[in-house]
């Protein structure tokens, strides 16, 4: 028997002992390396190390959760978060059934970069930060990099029990350009599930960004108002992920009478063309896994199928409280925060028009690429592009600085009257939510036009 | 409602543990120094209107730094039981690391910053419960239909740094926050309001709470609109938190000043701000959360001024950052969890003479931004600001109408605070990061979809 197995069976025995509706513990080992360059210089390297784990205790629909550091006197750990759950529960603790599962999860990863001689890492951001350094007019540039590798232990009173291993990357490289008082700058992102080999050869990549934050200097600033806008897939899937991706979770929803019904199941958000979908059985990206923090295996799940809203994300909580299946999103960043419903990788499906044929039919508008970042309120939604272009006659036409573009979720996926037959994916960045931040996700698209975007400078 | 305890409510203390990490890391050659914290929060979470989860996060962290053959090495651990491999690892990062260019502080005298309330420990869960549910209950007496989620939580926390030189830091901070955020639901029109406060002192009432976000409900209560163009725009203390804040925070950084990124960087003493605007960095603060006695390099924490009456006063630093730009530590290396890096403490924006009602009073046609969403996702560094109105209000003949949705407002920090209509005179703290009066700007871009 591995030893994992008879680690399982004296959890679940123990888990066994105690008054709650439910109880779950998990621990977590992790190391990380995270290095940063502000500048020429290297300006921090560090190895870190993370030992912790935490409780979880439903009663009565009450929840007490507990994490700590250290996991000597794990029975007091357990009384506690039954002690606050009773304090909390006055109502029927409702959990979406769930098969127990023993399993044993180890990482995969091709080239795994917690494998990786640190001065192997060091090497290749040198290059990077050389290229960047080696155009002119450039001011400065910054790095950012971390890898992390994870051994997680899931257990709950039902008798389930994994183990999985874990692994992220994100790389983040900016240059940045100055002339006079003027700043500007441009990033490029990008992150895999661990796989060291795919932050690499992106010289040609970074030696552009170099070139497109210089070239910013010179560029016009957008006139603001309302804009035909074409997304590149980059941008599309953040798109993706804040105008649509976010109302999806239902933790927002399962509660609140009136956004259930906006989200009653069946309403048409957008046109046929469009389907999207979530999923951690996508595999092999940032957000791929087998099992959520919930110990549910993981799902794909169509959140808008041709243009219906058909799905949405659950936890073994809201899926009950809306008597729908759990499709195993709760997650949690680590062992310091309770999981809650999140994405995993979002993808709005190819279509069928061509780039040329999208951008044929614009007079004017807006080619908007890349990201800064978005955010969302769920009715409102921004996200900024990290490189924009006029559009003119259907041709792209000059550069301009970075813009901002918001809209209305319920008016704008109404507006996407065209998606492209490309897909791209982009796996940088991370999403923040409940003050969990940064989660691993990915999201994705092809090439979208919108009509009636609000663009801002 | 019982008292909980919680079983592990004495902070566990580095002590010993710290000084046998330093004797290892001597023994490999290295000056070192450990920064210990330990902590308990205990937060009372409120979904949709109910208490939904009682938590308790206790948590503990080892980082130590080395400079070993001048260089510097870091490592971090949650855990005490194993010394020799922290000092191994950082030794092994030492080999890359950035050249020292400080050294680490020999024992000294701290200022005495009170930022821990021992009355903190009587503050029950049942009296923190009892806060959030009076809270929702003053909010939806005014508005039935609003659904709230609170967060009142309760921190403990010390610190402790030690280093080879003699240098020698120690403090215990307690914090109370209380955060409230709204949704009013029109079909599919979404009103969000919120606010939030946080002490070192126990927090006893929610009233100033209650009555700052009805205000907001009351304000949004009507629908207004605005057509794009250039307006007048007031920002209440939220909205310079969220508009100008990610921008200055930056424009000021040392380091970012150091690689010649900063738009301030060659303007130290010039006028370039308006010449009623000024503002300091303040860790002195006694009571505040972000106020503490040394930075977590162990350096005194000061009162850095960095606007004064528009002029660009200084730079905030840490050790190696005042090492590589041959100045003093300013007292703001901060950890963040990792390496120390020059970061704001806390920002005090000085009150100007103008009362809130009298800006709006003396507005034509304009508008009022509490909340801008997304703000800080655009080119901050070189301090634009751009954002979708998330919460705001229209004025008209010196009168707030309603709230104004489908509306951007964009432009340059360093542009838009050069000339300002006025700086008001009631000041009040934003996430405890921030003090500040509202501040009109007589024009900005404002996109509007109607």
């Amino acid at each position: 028997m591995y030893k994992g197995e008879a680690l399982g069976d004296q959890m679940r025995e123990v888990l066994k002992k105690y008054h709650a509706d439910y109880i779950e513990v998990r621990l977590e080992e992790s190391e990380a390396t995270h290095i940063q360059y502000r500048g020429r210089e290297l300006e921090n390297l560090s190895k870190s190390q993370s030992l912790g784990g935490n409780v979880r205790a439903q009663v009565r629909g009450g929840w007490g959760f507990v994490s700590f550091n250290n996991v000597n006197g794990m029975g007091d750990k357990i009384e506690l978060a039954i002690r606050q759950a009773n304090l909390v529960g006055k109502e029927i603790s409702r959990l979406a059934p769930a098969e127990p599962v023993v399993d044993i999860v180890r990482v995969m990863t091709k080239k795994n970069a917690a494998t990786v001689p640190v001065a192997e890492k060091k090497l290749l951001l040198d290059e990077y930060n050389e290229i960047i350094w080696s155009t002119p007019q450039i001011q400065t540039s910054s790095i950012t990099y971390r890898d992390s590798s994870k051994k997680v232990i899931f257990a709950n009173s039902e008798g389930s029990y994994i183990e999985q291993d874990k692994s992220d990357l994100a790389l983040r490289i900016t240059a940045i350009a100055k002339e006079g008082e003027e700043v500007q700058q441009a990033g490029l992102s990008v992150g895999s599930n661990g796989n060291f080999a795919q932050i690499e050869g992106l010289h040609q990549q970074v030696k552009e960004t170099a070139r497109l934050a210089v070239e910013m200097l010179s560029a016009p600033e957008v006139e603001g108002g309302e804009y035909t806008v074409v997304l590149d897939p980059v941008l599309a899937g953040v798109f993706a992920h804040e105008a649509f991706g976010h109302l999806s979770e239902s933790d927002f929803v399962y509660e609140n009478e009136q956004l259930r019904e906006i989200m009653v199941l069946g309403r048409r958000f957008g046109g046929k063309h469009l389907n999207i979908v979530d999923g951690a059985a996508i595999p092999d990206l940032r957000g791929s896994y087998k099992y959520d923090d919930e110990g549910i295996p993981a799902t794909k799940t169509y959140l808008i199928q041709e243009g219906v809203l058909v799905g949405r994300l659950h936890s073994r909580e809201t899926a009950a409280k809306m008597k729908e299946t759990p499709t195993s999103n709760a997650r949690a960043i680590g062992y310091r925060y309770p999981p809650i419903v999140r994405m995993t990788n979002t993808l709005i499906e190819p279509g069928s028009v061509s780039f040329e044929e999208m951008m044929g039919e614009i007079k004017t508008g807006i080619y908007v690429k890349n990201w800064y970042g978005g955010t969302t309120s769920m009715e409102m939604f921004t996200f900024s592009a990290g490189e924009a272009y006029m559009i003119r006659h259907g041709r792209i036409a000059e550069l301009l600085r970075p813009v901002v573009l918001t809209g209305n979720v319920f008016a704008t996926l109404e507006n996407i009257d065209a998606i492209g037959n490309d897909l791209g994916i982009n796996q940088g960045g991370g999403c923040g939510k409940g003050g969990q931040y940064p989660l691993p996700v990915s999201n994705g698209s092809p090439h979208l036009r919108i009509r009636h975007c609000l663009v801002g400078g | 409602m019982a008292v909980l305890t919680s079983g592990f409510a004495t902070a566990l203390s580095g002590g010993n543990e710290l000084e046998k990490i330093l004797s290892l890391a001597k023994r490999a050659g290295a000056e070192a120094e450990v920064f210990f914290t330990s902590y308990e929060k205990l937060p009372a979470i409120f979904e949709a209107n109910r208490l939904k989860q009682l938590k308790a996060n206790q948590g503990t962290l080892v980082a130590l730094r080395i400079i070993k053959g001048g260089r510097v090495g870091f490592a971090i651990t949650t855990r005490l039981d194993n010394r020799q491999e922290l000092v191994n690892r950082a030794v092994e990062v030492s080999q890359f690391g950035a050249s020292a260019r400080f050294e680490l502080p020999l024992r000294q005298f701290y200022p005495q910053i009170e930022v821990y309330d021992s009355e903190i420990n009587g503050v029950t869960v049942g009296q923190m419960v009892d806060l959030g549910e009076s809270l929702i209950a003053r909010l939806r007496a005014h508005s039935p239909e609003l659904v709230c989620d609170v967060e009142v939580a309760k921190e403990t926390a010390l610190v402790q740094i030690s280093n080879t030189r003699g240098g020698e830091a120690s403090y215990h901070k307690s914090v109370i926050d209380i955060a409230i955020e709204g949704i009013l639901i029109r079909g599919t029109d979404m009103l969000f309001v919120g606010d939030e406060a946080s002490s070192c002192h126990p927090i006893r009432d929610v009233d100033e709470l209650a009555c700052s976000v009805i205000n907001q409900l009351e304000l949004a209560e009507k629908e207004a609109s605005v057509a794009t163009g250039y307006l007048p725009v007031i920002f209440t203390p939220h909205g310079v938190a969220s508009a100008f804040i990610p921008s200055l925070a930056l424009g000021f950084n040392g380091r970012i000043v150091l690689e010649g990124a900063s738009p301030l960087g060659n303007r130290l003493a010039e006028q370039v701000f308006d010449p009623r605007l000024s503002l300091r960095d303040d860790a002195t603060i006694i009571y505040q959360p972000r106020s503490r006695p040394c930075d977590d390099e162990g350096i005194p924490s000061q009162r850095t001024s960095l606007i004064e009456n528009g002029v660009v006063k200084s730079f905030l630093y840490d050790l190696q950052t005042a090492g590589l730009a041959n100045t003093q530590s300013t007292g703001n290396g901060d950890r963040s969890g990792g390496l120390p890096a020059p970061r704001v403490s806390a920002l005090v924006i000085e009150p100007g003479d103008i009362a809130f009602e009298d800006m709006v009073k003396d507005l034509r046609e304009g508008l009022v931004v509490e909340q801008l969403m997304g703000a800080e996702q655009t080119n901050i560094l070189g301090g634009e600001f751009g954002g979708n109105v998330l919460l705001g209000y229209k004025v008209e003949k010196g009168e707030i109408v309603g709230r104004v949705k489908d509306t951007m407002v964009s432009g340059n920090v360093y542009k838009v605070l050069s000339e300002l209509a006025a700086i008001g005179k009631e000041t009040r703290w934003v996430g405890g990061m921030i003090s500040t009066p509202a501040i009109f700007c007589p024009k900005l871009e404002v996109t509007s979809k109607s």
